[in-house]
Order: structure tokens, then C-alpha cells, then sequence
């Protein structure tokens, strides 16, 4: 019973969290609520006895993920999101789409035989155990793992420094194109040129 | 003993949040806090599978999302920083060209 008092409770902070995600116009705020969405989810982790789960749902997502987006989001001084008209045909397409998927996992978990409920409280997923099947069964994923990070911090920073790499638009104190020179000079410069 | 349904409509419901905020949200930084949050919900019933199951590799397989999840946000919020220099903007209606 207190089990299912306390998944109650923290389910209704995360929904709440992610409904203020949405309903927030200010990124920082919808990071905030994303913040509580995750703290929570975390907890519900612990009820399940996914002890090392939660820590790492903490650690990643609540830790580095979301300083990540704070981070860029004071960056970037982002400011309160602009409407235009495309966000109110998103709007009017979204909440319908949103309920008609809500539905219809609804029924089909509805319909469902009945798939029995969780012994909450056993504390099963102790980190021993998630460490020996990571070094065993999961070894190659693992180090596959390693270099797919390795390759998104490279690529990270390629992305983010400040050099202009090849990929950019070209300086505008560059040298124009001779081609682009000729169309910007008027009538003269394509007479001259159909003359040479 | 929580049923494993209320896990399940937990996820379900946070999920369609998280489509929800990525289909009417405008700013590009919101839009990845959508898939943040639905990546949130597919590990939730990850989770609850595995305590249900008792099979510890739901566990491990949340443990991947993370790391996926993670190197996801860190090459995407470059993407942004990138796009926002040539831009200057973060609205994504007016990032409509494939060329930077």
C-alpha cells in the first residue's frame, strides 16, 4: 500500500513535470520541469529496486545531460519561444495526435491479458550483478559503447568551435566568386562580357 | 504490489508528452527536451519489464540508452550552437534549408 501510494504520488509529479514542459514558452523553465520529470523517474527506478539505475539516472541525466542544456541555453541567450503561423497549425495538429496515441496505448495496455503486477521493495538490480552481466554478456556493446563516445565528443567539437570549417557559409569578407562579381556589377560588366 | 499497467500508462503517458512537446514546440532547444523526456519514458518500462521479469538486462540496456542519450545531446546541442552562429535564430521555422 505504501508502495502504491509513493509510485502514485511521484507519477503525478512527473506527469505534471512534463506537462509543464510543454505548457512553458521559456526553454529554461521547460529544462527545470525536465529536471523534476527525471528526479522523479528516478525514485520510481528505487521503488522498482533498480538501485543502480536510479543513481545513474541521477548522475547522467539530472547531473550532465540537463548542466548540458542549462548550459547552452544561457549560451545562447535563448529567449522566450516566438509564435508563428506554423506553430499554431502544430498546435491544433499536436494535442489531437497526442490524445489519439494515448489512446491507443491505453487500449491495447487495456486489452492486454493481464501481465501481473511488480514485487516492489525486493531491491533486485544490485550493481554487482548489473556489472558482471555488463563485463559478460554485454561486453562487446559496452566497448562499442566507449568508441561511439569517443566519437561524439570528437565530432562535438568539430561542431561547436568557433573556426569556420569548409562545411559553413563563406566569410563575407572573402573574396567573392568571379562569377557572383559579374552578376552584382550591372550592365556594363555583361556586355564587356559578351563583347570579349 | 503496483500492478505493472500503472507502470506501463506512466511511460505511455510521458511518452505522448514527449511527441506532444516535439510536434508543437518551436524552439530547437525544447524540441530535444522532448526527445529527452521520451527517451525517459522508454526506459521507465525498460525498468519495470526487467523488475517484472526479473531479468537484469532491462537494466543494462537503460544503462545504454543513457550513454546513447547522452552522446545524442552532446553532438545535437553542437548542432545547435553551430546552426545558432550562421542563423541566429532557434526557431526552427526559420531553419528550413538543409545548407548551413
Amino acid at each position: 500500500m505504501l508502495h502504491l501510494i509513493l509510485f502514485s504520488v511521484f507519477a503525478v509529479i512527473a506527469v505534471a513535470g512534463a506537462l509543464n514542459l510543454l505548457i512553458q514558452r521559456h526553454p529554461i523553465s521547460s529544462a527545470l520541469s525536465l529536471i523534476v520529470v527525471m528526479g522523479s523517474l528516478a525514485v520510481e527506478y528505487l521503488l522498482l529496486g533498480a538501485e543502480f539505475v536510479a543513481a545513474i539516472q541521477v548522475i547522467i541525466y539530472a547531473g550532465a545531460i540537463m548542466v548540458l542544456f542549462v548550459f547552452v541555453i544561457m549560451l545562447l541567450n535563448a529567449g522566450v519561444e516566438a509564435r508563428t503561423k506554423g506553430s499554431k497549425v502544430a498546435l491544433i495538429l499536436g494535442f489531437p495526435a497526442m490524445l489519439a496515441g494515448g489512446l491507443l496505448v491505453a487500449w491495447v495496455l487495456v486489452r492486454a491479458p493481464n501481465v501481473g503486477s511488480v514485487n516492489v521493495g525486493a531491491m533486485y538490480g544490485p550493481p554487482k550483478a548489473i556489472g558482471w552481466l555488463l563485463f559478460h554478456d554485454f561486453l562487446l556493446p559496452f566497448e562499442v559503447t566507449s568508441v561511439l563516445v569517443l566519437i561524439a565528443i570528437l565530432g562535438s567539437v568539430v561542431l561547436a568551435s568557433p573556426v569556420r570549417s569548409r562545411f559553413s557559409r563563406p566569410q563575407p569578407e572573402a573574396e567573392p566568386h568571379p562569377a557572383f562579381k559579374v552578376a552584382a556589377s550591372g550592365e556594363e560588366t555583361i556586355s564587356a562580357r559578351r563583347s570579349s | 504490489m503496483v500492478p505493472l499497467h500503472y507502470y506501463l500508462v506512466l511511460s505511455a503517458i510521458l511518452f505522448a508528452c514527449g511527441v506532444t512537446g516535439f510536434l508543437i514546440k518551436r524552439n530547437i532547444i525544447t524540441i530535444f527536451m522532448s526527445i529527452e523526456l521520451m527517451l525517459n519514458a522508454v526506459n521507465l518500462s525498460f525498468v519495470a519489464f526487467a523488475a517484472h521479469w526479473h531479468v537484469l538486462s532491462g537494466q543494462v540496456f537503460v544503462f545504454f540508452v543513457m550513454v546513447v542519450a547522452a552522446a545524442e545531446t552532446a553532438v545535437g546541442l553542437a548542432i545547435i550552437i553551430a546552426v545558432y552562429r550562421t542563423r541566429e535564430t532557434l526557431n526552427v521555422d526559420q531553419v528550413n534549408l538543409l545548407k548551413l
